[in-house]
């Protein structure tokens, strides 16, 4: 149309391209590459390692991953949809109480989630040594660990997805659609099954997919709780600590395969024409149970659940008050005190870890604060050619497993390169910052997407009709309609990037090392107390993140996911 | 104030035509309204005089100055958005001021400005509210208000009106003829409700698939429409496909499948439109210029049939004749009580003024 748009719009893309091609696609590209080389040659041996008989490890690592990638959504779902279905067609007491608890899971950062099962459950657990005393048992009556101990981990953590999807599938249903089918002579049962059920299916295919996704991606909970059970994810960090590169970018690229074919399927799935229909002024209607029986079971249910989903977070809490040495061989923690929390300031040995983390998350913040706001901009209200595929770039992160986002790093940044401006980044401070950056970049775009796409083109061109400039307009107009959505977006990059881990602990050195490294350090040397209190640091950071996003920015934590 | 003068413009999208060869010319101070029904190209020529699409070819023209490809914000047109496009993140005061603010009034005189449009525009008591908290009518007149302030060569509004209901699309009617008229700006609306066009404007375009059909005073598009798309578009009409007989001093006479005597008409401008030799042509004639007489009566242009339909509407009566070989044609009177409505199945006579027909040719495609 006209030059100076079409100026403007190139304008814009020069640095989102820049920085997708040298930070996503380009380490993708050197992970590929390195894949096909062995000792510098180019060679399939690689992949002939991978499916061939002499490391049947690494087919049955893979294979492990996928089926316990299965199990985790069927598990997730079986908690997940029943809950969601209790908690918003029935009204008792304290449902709302409880339907809050039930998204809890979410505030705890994956390591930290899996520490506090491990002190709950594992065979040192506070349950299973209590249940011994209890009944005089000689031996813990159970104690998770390998498989038994991932599934549990990831279920708690990824009900959420389901139980979240299917509320909002639920309370989007008009009711009037199961009355009519009520009307018609439908009893109870046939019009689960043949009314709101197949209402319900896109969102749980959608969920599926994204459990799957995530628990193939799943490190800290295999790190901590497989022994010597082999996934994936593992591999690929077993690998890079052998100094085994090239199969580490073999196990890699297999492993980005099979998650990219999932997000491609959950795109494709999202795109077909689905069977939501706008009605207007749906409200979600409860039936109120009026037979005491059930209703006490019901509110029994929610008690029990309200427990275990909030033991972990008890337990975090109460073991930071542990000090060093209070517990180490015993059963039960011998003293309580502020120690834990004190050393924070006192210590600087103590202290640094959180400030390299908080200094490292907010440097990335910063980045995709900004990266996302431009980008965003350009996908939702810019039109050219190849968007598509920059949509795609920019949800390649989001795709990778976190393990694959930092062995593309490494291999892409273990020598000089014209991205990192001739240096050579890893084993300096400025790698995790960088990973950090990468990872959360999908977050951010998508939270401003989401509010971009609300607002009206006539918006602006009401500003430009009034004689605005461009940059006046985004500045006055445009910035401060989306700031929620970024904002919201990029704090949840901030308390994210805090917890992180998988990207971590590949890439960490001493200098920089972040508190969920500091964690694993604490949980070695038996200092679990320490180890607590630094997730303590990360639950409140969480909590206060999405409390402010909810109160202040009206988003709610759903919708963040 | 200046004139707005668009010379052969033609709009494509892709192989869509949504403009095809524009001529207009919209004088100092009129208020000029489109016209036509969904998708015929309204909002698309508002948009090129705005600058937010650029014509495929011809040129748009303020004050003979050529501003086809201005941007939109160095042509000092203020508009009104169909959905108002009000910046939903700024109070009233706010979004009222922006304009001033980008053309860097001073603060004082922002001030003043702002608050003597929203007087004008009645909203006064509200100059502090968040936009979201203000009624339909009320976000509309905000919208006025803040294409108004900056005294704008032009006012662009299109279909502002759409959202409200009839009460209030009634009132706000008169209030934008009224701040129209006290600042004299040159004003286009759109509009595709036909009722708003013929009572507010000074002359209308009608449109059918990006071709303006007829330019003319509301009279002259409701009198003497040049075709059969703007007679039947424009308020209610019968049509009847005719065929020219003969002259006779003065008179033209027709023949027509759908009655079986010869048709009179007038010989004037009014009655007879401009055609062009071997077009096809259609007679109009207006439902109250029917006249259903009580005794048959000998002249021109009677004829007989029977009531097929009679419908009270409030105000006025519609009656419906059906004539011997089955064409249909509707009289409308006002309403003079019960006792004067006809039975159906009476039969009944009829004249068509000859002075009240209208001969046009049939609209292309
Ligand atoms: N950006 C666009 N891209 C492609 N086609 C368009 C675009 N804008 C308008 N059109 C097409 O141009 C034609 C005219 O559209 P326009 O919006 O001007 O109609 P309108 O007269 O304003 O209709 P309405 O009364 O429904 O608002 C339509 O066929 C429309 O589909
Ligand atoms: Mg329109």
């Amino acid at each position: 149309m006209l030059n100076a748009e079409r100026k403007r719009t190139i304008l814009l893309l020069i640095p989102i391209v820049l920085v997708l091609v040298g930070y996503v696609l380009y380490p993708s590209i050197e992970t590929l590459i390195e894949s096909f080389k062995k000792n510098g040659a180019f060679s399939l041996q690689n992949y002939g390692d991978f499916f061939g008989s002499k490391a049947a490890s690494n087919l049955e690592a893979l294979w492990n991953s996928v089926y316990i990638s299965l199990l985790s959504v069927f598990f997730s779902a079986l908690i997940g949809i029943p809950l969601a279905y209790i908690f918003n067609r029935y009204d008792f007491p304290g449902r709302q109480f409880f339907s809050n608890i039930a998204i809890m899971p979410i505030v705890l950062p994956s390591l930290v989630g899996v520490m506090a099962f491990m002190f709950l459950y594992g065979e040192a657990g506070l349950v299973p040594n209590a249940l011994k005393d209890l009944f005089h048992l000689s031996e813990v009556p159970f104690s998770i660990g390998g498989i038994s101990g991932i599934l549990l981990v990831h279920a708690y953590t990824m009900y959420p997805y389901f139980y979240m999807t299917t509320s909002s599938a639920l309370n989007n249903i008009d009711p009037s659609l199961e009355e009519a089918a009520y009307n018609l002579g439908s009893s109870r049962l046939s019009v689960f099954w043949k009314v709101t059920f197949p209402l319900l299916t896109p969102g749980l295919v959608a969920a599926s997919l994204l459990v799957f996704m995530v628990s193939m991606a799943s490190f800290s909970a295999p790190y901590l709780l497989a022994g010597g059970f082999r996934v994936l994810s593992l591999q690929i960090y077993f690998s890079k600590t052998n100094g085994d590169l090239d199969m580490a970018a073999t196990q890699s690229v297999i492993l980005s395969v099979v998650s990219i074919a999932f997000l491609l399927f959950m795109r494709w799935f999202q795109n077909r024409k689905d069977y939501r229909m706008a009605s207007k002024g749906i409200g979600a209607h409860r039936s109120e149970v009026s037979n005491p029986l059930l209703k006490w079971s019901m509110v029994s249910l929610g008690i029990i659940a309200m427990i275990v989903l909030l033991l972990p977070h008890v337990t975090l809490l109460v073991l930071s008050l542990v000090p060093e040495g209070a517990w180490t061989w015993q059963t039960y923690p011998q003293a309580f005190s502020f120690e834990n929390f004190r050393l924070l300031f006192e210590d600087t040995n103590i202290w640094d870890p959180v400030r390299n983390s908080l200094i490292m998350a907010a440097i990335a913040c910063g980045g995709v604060f900004v990266f996302g706001i431009i980008t965003s901009y350009a996908l939702v209200k810019r039109t050219f050619i190849g968007k598509n595929l920059l949509d795609i770039l920019v949800m390649i992160p989001w795709a990778l497993p976190a393990t694959v986002v930092g062995m593309n790093l490494i291999l892409a940044f273990n020598e000089p390169s014209a991205f990192s401006f001739g240096k050579v980044l890893v084993g300096t401070f400025w790698i995790l910052p960088l990973a950090y950056f990468v990872r959360f970049i999908p977050l951010v775009v998508r939270s401003t997407n989401a509010v971009l796409e609300q607002m009206d083109d006539s918006i602006e061109e009401a500003a430009q009709n009034l004689g605005a400039k461009w940059f006046y307009t985004f500045r006055r107009v445009v910035l401060p309609y989306i700031m929620p959505g970024v904002l919201s977006g990029s704090l949840l990059a901030f308390v994210q990037a805090v917890g992180e881990f998988p990207t971590s602990v590949l890439l960490y050195t001493l200098g920089n090392r972040p508190i969920s490294i500091e964690i694993m350090n604490q949980l070695r040397m038996f200092n679990l107390g320490q180890a607590a209190a630094y997730g303590m640091i990360q639950v409140g950071l969480i909590a206060i993140v999405l409390f402010v996003s909810y109160k202040f920015f009206g988003v709610k934590s759903e919708n963040t996911l | 104030m200046s004139t707005v003068n668009l010379s052969t413009i033609t709009k494509r999208f892709g192989n869509v035509t949504a403009v095809k060869e524009l001529d207009l010319k919209i004088k100092e101070g009129e208020f000029f309204t489109f016209l036509g029904p969904s998708g015929c190209g309204k909002t698309t020529t508002l948009r090129m005089i705005a600058g937010f699409y650029y014509p495929t070819e011809g040129k748009v023209k303020f004050n003979e100055k050529d501003m086809t490809t201005v941007p939109p914000e160095k042509r000092n047109t203020g508009m009104v958005f169909q959905n108002y496009a009000l910046f939903p993140h700024m109070t009233v005061y706010e979004n009222v001021a922006f304009g001033l603010k980008v053309r860097k009034t001073d603060k004082k005189e922002t001030r003043s400005r702002v608050e003597d449009v929203l007087n004008k525009v009645r909203l006064g008591q509200y100059i502090d509210r968040q936009v979201s908290q203000l009624s339909g009518g009320q976000q509309q007149r905000v919208a006025l208000a803040r294409a108004l302030v900056i005294e704008p060569d032009i006012l662009l509004l299109d279909e502002p009106l759409s959202n409200l209901d009839a009460r209030l699309r009634d009132e706000m009617r008169n209030e934008i003829l009224r701040l129209q008229r006290e600042y004299g700006i040159t004003t286009i609306y759109v509009t595709h409700d036909q009722v708003e066009a013929l009572t507010m404007s000074d002359r209308i375009a009608v449109f059918n698939f990006g071709e303006c059909q007829q330019v003319g005073t509301p009279s002259e598009i409701y009198n003497k429409p040049v075709n059969d798309f703007v007679a039947a578009f424009i308020g209610e009409t019968n049509l009847f496909s005719i065929k020219p007989d003969k002259e006779e001093e003065g008179t033209a006479v027709f023949q027509s499948a759908d009655f079986d005597k010869s048709i009179y008409v007038d010989h004037t401008e009014e009655n007879i439109a401009s055609y062009a030799e071997g077009e096809e042509l259609v007679m109009s004639i207006r439902p109250e210029a029917v006249r259903i007489l009580k005794d048959s009566v000998d002249g021109n242009n009677v004829f007989k049939g029977k009531v097929s339909l009679v419908q009270f509407t409030g105000a006025s009566v519609h009656t419906y004749i059906e004539m011997e070989n089955g064409a249909q044609i509707r009289a409308t009177d006002l309403n003079h009580g019960p006792s004067t409505y006809l039975k159906e199945g009476t039969s009944v006579s009829f004249q068509l003024p000859q002075n009240q027909i209208r001969v046009i040719p049939k609209a292309g495609e």
